[in-house]
């Protein structure tokens, strides 16, 4: 299998490839696979895939002289080349700009985009000079995301992990099914904020809409103003001093603390009335229920 | 209101999974045979006092002025083990045995996110192989 070189398994089908690394397809349902850390593992910050990039070396793109895949593309071809700041001039509105950066970088977007902008991301620290459209940082794994101005629907849908900052408001469904990270709206947030979420810290420094935090499992909500109504199975919870330190440290880094600092912020969490486990056949259920 | 009342366990000292890996506790968990909710307290913030140097250096290349992603991640059990639960496979890593783990879940999450740190930065990360069968580009 070592002996594999990249152009030999590049001419392989993905099937091939596949069974030539030692994968299998088989179906593992009911068995674990036990893999365990190494006490002296190597010390590496990034991926071994990874671009040796240099946050000092800058350079720039112009977003006119390509259509989407081309902007991502070339982003892709000067990490290569080891640039660990770029700059994209003229973005115009375009949508899925940034996505799948998979290593440290500084991206600065100097204008609005589309949806879907910075999704898929692990790792860089990204700045928006504009507003966003849908889904913004949709699936991002860990990094930090800053709008300047307002984003739309779906702001951090399916997060895992990072910061997601918008300045300004977002629109509804923020962060819908959030699996982990922190998404921190300066402005107001629509209704259904939190949907379905599962871990994870939300901040809001203005108003919540309808049905915050809706069927969510875990993961917290901090709200600044005033909430609209909650949703199914959410519940207010009280403020503790480590809450009100993380919220000051965290709103700090990005320049939010509002004035009266964060005394006042609403918490909201899973009342957990819909959690649902268990492990018994339908026979077995009608027995106990 | 749909779906079932919320009959879980408290957690109610940082071994508790260790000494009794099934965790059963409340009627409800006797009755189904599972421990219902997590093992660890999943919205633990992490305590900046207890980071390690590693963690240090790591925030530093990232230029991350805190933990980001890593927040989010404690230190686990698995079948009474204690694991740390990797993202990028699906699936939990062990502790080695070997490893002495401290009296406290704050200092156990930061040595969880300096032991996960450095297995997903390594070649023996099973997402190495993967990327090599599956990329696309």
């Amino acid at each position: 299998m070592a002996s594999l070189s990249e152009a030999a398994l590049k001419e392989m089908t993905q099937e091939e490839r596949a069974a030539a690394l030692g994968m299998t397809t088989e179906q593992l349902t009911g068995r674990s696979l036990y893999i365990e850390f190494e006490e002296g593992e190597e010390e590496r910050y990034t991926y071994p895939w990874a671009p040796d990039v240099d946050f000092n070396k800058r350079t720039e793109i112009n977003a006119d002289d390509y259509d989407t895949t081309g902007v991502n593309n070339r982003i892709r071809d000067l990490m290569a080349e080891g640039y660990g700041t770029i700059v994209i001039q003229n973005p115009r509105g375009k949508h899925s700009i940034g996505v799948g950066i998979l290593s440290r970088l500084n991206l600065i977007i100097e204008g609005s985009t589309g949806y879907f902008a910075n999704g898929l991301i692990d790792g860089p620290n990204v700045r928006i000079n504009g507003r966003v459209g849908w889904s913004c940082g949709e699936n991002m794994m860990s990094g930090t995301v800053l709008i300047e101005k307002n984003a739309g629907s779906t702001f951090g849908a399916a997060i895992r992990g990072g910061d997601l900052v918008c300045r300004g408001s977002v629109g509804s469904r923020t962060g819908i099914d959030m699996k982990g990270g922190t998404i921190i709206v300066g402005g107001d947030t629509g209704a259904l904020s939190g949907f379905m979420m599962q871990r994870g810290r939300m901040v809001v420094c203005g108003n919540a809409g309808k049905n915050l935090g809706d069927s969510m499992y875990d993961g917290i909500l901090y709200i600044g103003g005033e909430i609209q109504s909650l949703g199914v199975d959410a519940v207010e919870a009280g403020l503790t001093d480590l809450d009100q330190a993380w919220l000051t440290r965290k709103l700090t880094q990005y320049g939010l603390v509002p004035d009266r600092g964060v005394a006042h912020f609403t918490k909201v969490v899973a009342g957990k009335q819909l959690w649902n486990y268990d492990n018994l056949e339908p026979h077995e259920k009608k027995l106990i229920l | 209101m749909a779906g079932t009342q919320y009959r879980g366990s408290e957690i109610k000292n940082v071994d508790q999974f260790v000494n009794d890996a099934e965790g059963l506790e409340s009627e409800r968990e006797i009755e189904i045979g599972q421990h219902i909710g997590y093992r660890y307290d999943v919205n633990m913030v992490p305590d900046y006092c207890q980071i390690t140097p590693f963690l240090l250096k790591y925030m530093e290349i990232m230029g991350w002025d805190d933990l980001n992603w890593l927040e989010d991640v404690h230190m686990g059990y698995e079948e009474g083990m204690p694991a740390v639960f990797d993202r990028n496979i699906n699936g939990w890593v062990r502790v080695p045995s070997s490893v002495d783990l401290p009296d406290n879940q704050q200092d156990r999450d930061m040595v969880a996110r300096e032991f996960l740190v450095k297995f997903q930065m390594s070649d023996r990360n099973p997402l190495v192989s993967l990327r090599k069968a599956y990329m696309k580009f």
